[in-house]
Order: structure tokens, then sequence, then C-alpha cells
């Protein structure tokens, strides 16, 4: 896949990931694995991109004797997925015009 | 490799970048060797699963912009003393000339390669139009009841329209190149100021 798509791609993946609950590093990856993989790197990459854009925040808790950091979604995340679903409307459009001749 | 290990290893390749960027990313990556654990994988598998340190080390120097990590590099790990500071100023016009003209030979070296790059570019823009100007010439020459230039001339276009589709490939890995080698010196300026603080 094109690189600067896949990365756009990802940012709302990753807000997807936390969309209906908090979660951590290790399971934002694993359940995004079906569809799109991802190395960490990318993910610290990707959540403090997130976080500075205020579409996240972060909380720190407690877990088994071990610190692990929580990623919870803002209005503005909500938004940003909302955004994505109406402009892909629009490219599915142009999807269906592009292989409209392909039978 | 230990977990613990891998934390060694990651934090003497980073050391040089700020303090706080550093035991953040490592945070992140013991977090989740952690996790990985706590699923049932063994320390070394979890660890393995993370990837190598140096792929690991080349991406987050990569991802940290190199102001970022000159400035870190160039804060003074203590007050100056005023003797220092005086000497400092005294000698700001050998170091700072020193600064400038290393700046410059970098900066030069990034124009060398890309005026080469531009200058390709501009010989099969040339070679690229001459074919059509051939074909007008060829056409002024037949009216002109010149057969045999006329002919020759068109073949003249054909050899340049085939040159200039061979030219273009090369440009373009050529251009290629160029942008993989300008990410590789910015790594490798990165990697000079990260290294330092190993010796």
């Amino acid at each position: 896949m094109d690189i600067q798509l896949k990365r756009g791609l990802l940012d709302v993946c990753v807000l997807a990931a936390i969309k209906n609950e908090d979660s951590y590093g290790y399971k934002i990856i694993k359940d995004m694995k079906p569809y799109i993989e991802m190395s960490e790197s990318t993910l610290y990459t990707i959540l403090k991109r997130l976080e500075l854009a205020g579409m996240l925040t972060v909380r720190t808790s407690e877990h088994d004797g071990r610190l692990r950091k929580y990623y919870h979604i803002t209005n503005a995340g909500l938004g940003r997925i909302q955004d994505f679903k109406n402009e892909w409307r629009e490219v599915m459009c142009i999807y269906q015009f592009v292989t409209k001749e392909d039978k | 490799m230990t977990k613990q290990e891998f934390v060694i290893k990651l934090r003497k390749k980073l050391s040089g970048l700020p303090r706080q960027e550093i035991d953040e990313r490592i945070n992140f990556y013991v977090e989740m060797i952690d996790d990985r654990i706590e699923e049932g994988l063994t320390e070394e598998q979890a660890v393995a699963d993370i990837g190598t340190v140096d792929e690991i080390a080349t991406q987050i120097i990569s991802d940290i912009p190199l102001g970022k990590i000159a400035k870190e590099r160039i804060k003074p790990q203590r007050q100056l003393e005023a003797w220092e500071i005086v000497l400092l100023v005294l000698g700001a016009p050998i170091w700072f000339s020193i600064v400038v003209a290393l700046v410059s030979v970098v900066f030069s070296l990034y124009m060398v390669l890309w005026s080469v790059i531009i200058s390709f570019w501009a010989v099969l823009v040339s070679v690229a139009v001459c074919s059509p100007a051939l074909v007008i010439a060829a056409i002024v020459a037949a009216i002109g009841g010149n057969g045999w230039n006329a002919v020759l001339l068109v073949g003249g276009s054909i050899v340049c329209a085939g040159c200039a589709i061979l030219f273009y490939l090369g440009c373009k890995y050529a251009t290629k190149g160029a942008i993989w080698l300008s990410k590789q010196i910015v790594v490798g300026i990165k990697k000079c100021f990260v290294k330092k603080e190993n010796v």
C-alpha cells in the first residue's frame, strides 16, 4: 500500500481501536493485526502525534504490580473518525466509478 | 536476550538523546514486553518479538528531529565558569568560523548532489524537446523539396525520442537514489551526535 495512504489510515485505525473503551499499546496492536500490521515504533509515533493533536489522552495506572499506559479518545478524536467516514464515502464513490468498466 | 539486557543495550544506543525522550521510549517497549510475557510468551520470545535493538534505535533516531538532538548535545552539563565564558567569547572568531565552515561543507555537498540530479533532468528535457523539433525541421525540409534531408531529420527525431525514454528511466532511479542518500546523510549526522556520549 502507498506509504502516505497507509499513514493516514493508521491514525484512524488507532483511534478506532480505543473508540469503545480505553486501551493500551499491546492490545491496540493485537486488535489491529487482522486488518493492518504495525510495528511498536510506528505505534509510539502515532500515539504521540495523536496526543499532541488532542485526539487522545493518556493515563498511567497500575496493572499487576507494574505501570501501564491507557489511552482514552477525546471528542476531537471521535470527530476525526467521523471525518474519515465522510471522506471515505466520497472515496468509495470514486472507487465505483474507477472500477465500473471492469466486468 | 533478557528484558534487562534489551533495556541496557537500547539505552546505550540512544545515549545522547534527550533524557526524558529515552525514558519514555524505553518504558513503552518494556510495557510491550511485559504484556507479551503476561500473555504466555517467555521473556526471550517477548524480547525477540519486539525487534532488534539496532532496528528500534535507528527508527527512534530517525523519528527525532535533528535540531532537538543537536540542542541536547550542545547543552552544557553544568554551569559554565566565568573564565570558560570569557574563553568562549574570545574564541568566537575561531570556533564560530569552524562551525560555519562545517555547515557550509555539508550544505554544499548536498547541493552538489542535487545539482547533478537537476542536470540529468535538464539533459532529458533537452533531448525530449529535440525530438518534436526535428520532426518540424523534417517537414520544413520536405516542403522545401529536400527529401533526403527530411528522412535524415526524421531518423534523428526517432533517435532522440528513444534516448529520452532511456534517460527518463536513468533520471528516475538517480532521483530515488539521491532521496535515499539524503535520508541516510541525515540519519548519519544524527548518529554522530548520539555516538559521542558512548566513548
